[in-house]
């Protein structure tokens, strides 16, 4: 691949609601999007246009894809998770089946996937679960032993459909008030996990909060540890320059990088966590 | 008989009217999955600074009904790497290059002037002197007559006169208009008119301003009509202005009114956020209603609201 021909299989499409159900506190929407769900890897995600035609909301919305699902000649389909916690996802959450939505797509950084057989701990927050499921598919197609912990606030936000349940080996919820599973924050359990399951490679998704969290933990285990992370974005297509968080690079410089086309799925190893409000020292131009 | 869509800023001809705003298009590697550039009348590049610059901290966005604040503070690689790398990939591609330039002193627009002399591709320079991302807002050159004319004189003085200077203003002025005359008396061949409007928006959450710079661009469909007063009201004091008009533009009609209003050529930025292709749909709208109404060519249609002027 070039350098910086990430998104090369990126294209807009009018995408069709399949189907909208609510799951929790959240909605699981399947959409058609053609080739896109071919190109589609776990850790990618999609942008799409919100509001319809005279919208005041003039940017995408950004979604990790949950699954995807090429069908050859009749096309294929894509699943998100949506919250519906702004204006634009309330109004995607809201939208009734056969809507179509203009969808931008597949975009961004994938989850890499080991050549290996390894021993993976998959760790969601919240909705942040979503594109682990499909991950958990990929790598246990692969020969890895998968293992699963999702936290949230309360068991409402917990995002673990059962068919999601199949594709992992085990499965450790946590909430933060007790509501489902183990009371308490996720971090609170990893080591055990690590140490219990013998875990090579911590793949994430959630809060920065979390990810930071899992991050360190992950370095005193000593494991490779891929995040997807979360910025506010405006384009979503490595543009706009909004979405930047400083990452280290091979020669251990920190630059503001875009989260957007360096990411989302990013070295959680080489990221400068809790750097909101600031440029820290040493990155480079500051 | 064909439409001819191609137009002119100053002394630099382009195939068709419809460039990207400085700073929406990335290095064009990212755009250019999208579309080929070389269908562009120009790329215009980010402002381009001295040195490497990392910008400001995040959040650097916040949506506003239609648009946006956004606070980058000109993150860029610096001159030497956008000269070593940046520009030789957009000629490359066939692109037809306008270098957006950007500096902290007067003393930087002359360097910067310099370093684009004998660079082979480029056909225009735009001359960012209205950023408002920058950390004292009182350094705004194109504030303040003076400091725009100190500017764009230095410009002048050190670049190659092959290359028309586009002098890129801000609308946060009391009268625009009197600011293009001390460019065009300082040298100017154009303008870029209008760079963002300086905003803010407050969390409700924190009761802080949302953005870590507290101050931000303001862009989109919000600001159209200001971009389409600024351009007529330049126009109207500089009959002969060539004007490169941005601000809002989202879709053809959009673009038609400041082209109307004197625009020569149209920016799009903040509508590629939105929509990949913007700029592609932009262009093909446009010449379809110039076309219903019955232009020949897109010189035409230029600043054609001021036809009963004397």
């Amino acid at each position: 691949m070039v350098a910086g021909m990430i998104n090369r299989f990126a294209t807009t499409v009018a995408a069709e609601i399949i189907s909208n159900k609510k799951v929790g506190a959240y909605h699981h929407i399947v959409f058609e999007v053609g080739a896109i769900a071919a190109h589609a890897r776990p850790g990618n995600f999609v942008a799409i246009s919100v509001g319809g035609e005279n919208s005041s909301m003039v940017l995408r919305r950004a979604f990790a894809i949950h699954r995807s699902m090429d069908r050859g000649a009749s096309g294929g389909v894509i699943e998100l998770v949506v919250a519906p916690h702004g204006g634009g996802s309330r109004w995607l959450t809201g939208l009734p089946v056969h809507s179509k939505v203009s969808l931008t797509g597949p975009l961004g950084t994938a989850f890499g996937i080991p050549t290996e057989p390894v021993r993976a701990l998959l760790v969601g927050g919240g909705y942040g679960s979503a594109p682990l499921f499909g991950l958990a598919e990929v790598l246990k197609s692969r020969g890895c032993r998968v293992d699963m912990v999702l936290g949230a606030s309360s068991a409402g936000k917990i995002y673990a459909p059962i068919e999601g349940k199949r594709s992992v080996n085990s499965l450790t919820i946590t909430t933060d008030d007790g509501s489902a599973g183990f009371h308490g924050k996720v971090s609170d359990f990893l080591p055990k996990l690590i140490e219990e399951n013998q875990i090579e490679i911590i793949y994430s998704c959630g809060p920065m909060g979390m990810l930071e969290a899992i991050s360190e933990i992950a370095q005193q285990h000593d494991l490779l540890h891929q995040c997807a992370v979360e910025e506010s974005m405006a384009c979503g297509i490595g543009v706009c320059m909004t979405c930047v968080l400083p990452i280290k690079g091979d020669d251990g410089v920190a630059r503001m990088e875009r989260s957007c086309i360096k990411g989302p799925v990013v070295d959680g190893e080489k990221v400068i966590w809790n750097s909101k409000g600031l440029i820290p020292e040493g990155t480079w131009g500051k | 008989m064909s439409f001819d869509y191609s137009t002119s800023l100053a002394h630099a001809s382009f195939k068709n009217p419809i460039f990207t705003a400085s700073g929406c298009a990335g290095s064009g590697k990212e755009l250019s999955q999208f579309f080929p550039l070389s269908d562009l009348g120009a790329v215009v590049t980010k402002s381009i600074m001295l040195k490497p610059r990392s910008g400001r901290a995040t959040p650097r966005m916040a949506e506003t009904p239609s648009g946006m604040l956004n606070s980058i503070g000109l993150q860029g690689p610096g001159i030497d790497l956008f000269l070593e790398k940046d520009i030789p990939w957009l000629v490359d591609q066939g692109a037809d290059i306008v270098v957006s330039i950007a500096g902290e002193t007067v003393e930087d627009y002359a360097i910067l002037s310099q370093r684009l002399n004998g660079v082979a591709g480029i056909s225009a320079v735009e001359v960012n002197i209205s950023c408002p991302n920058v950390e004292n807002r009182g350094q705004v050159f194109s504030c303040d007559p003076v400091t725009a004319h100190a500017a764009i004189s230095a410009v002048k003085r050190n670049l190659n006169p092959a290359l028309p200077i586009i002098a890129k203003l801000s609308p946060d002025v009391t009268d625009i208009a009197a600011i293009a005359e001390v460019c065009v008396s300082a040298g100017a061949d154009a303008f870029a008119l209008i760079n963002t409007l300086l905003g803010m928006v407050i969390d409700l959450n924190t009761m802080r301003p949302k953005l870590a710079g507290k101050t931000g661009g303001l862009s989109g469909p919000a600001i159209r009509p200001v971009a389409v007063r600024a351009i007529y009201q330049v126009r109207s004091r500089i009959p002969d202005a060539v004007i490169l008009g941005m601000g809002g533009v989202s879709n053809g009609r959009d673009a038609l009114e400041l082209v109307l209003a004197g625009a020569s050529g149209i920016s799009v930025g903040t509508a590629t956020f939105g929509n990949p292709r913007a700029a592609m749909d932009i262009k093909n709208e446009l010449e379809s209603l110039l076309v219903e109404r019955g232009f020949a060519s897109f010189s035409e249609a230029v600043g054609y609201v001021h036809r009963d002027e004397i």
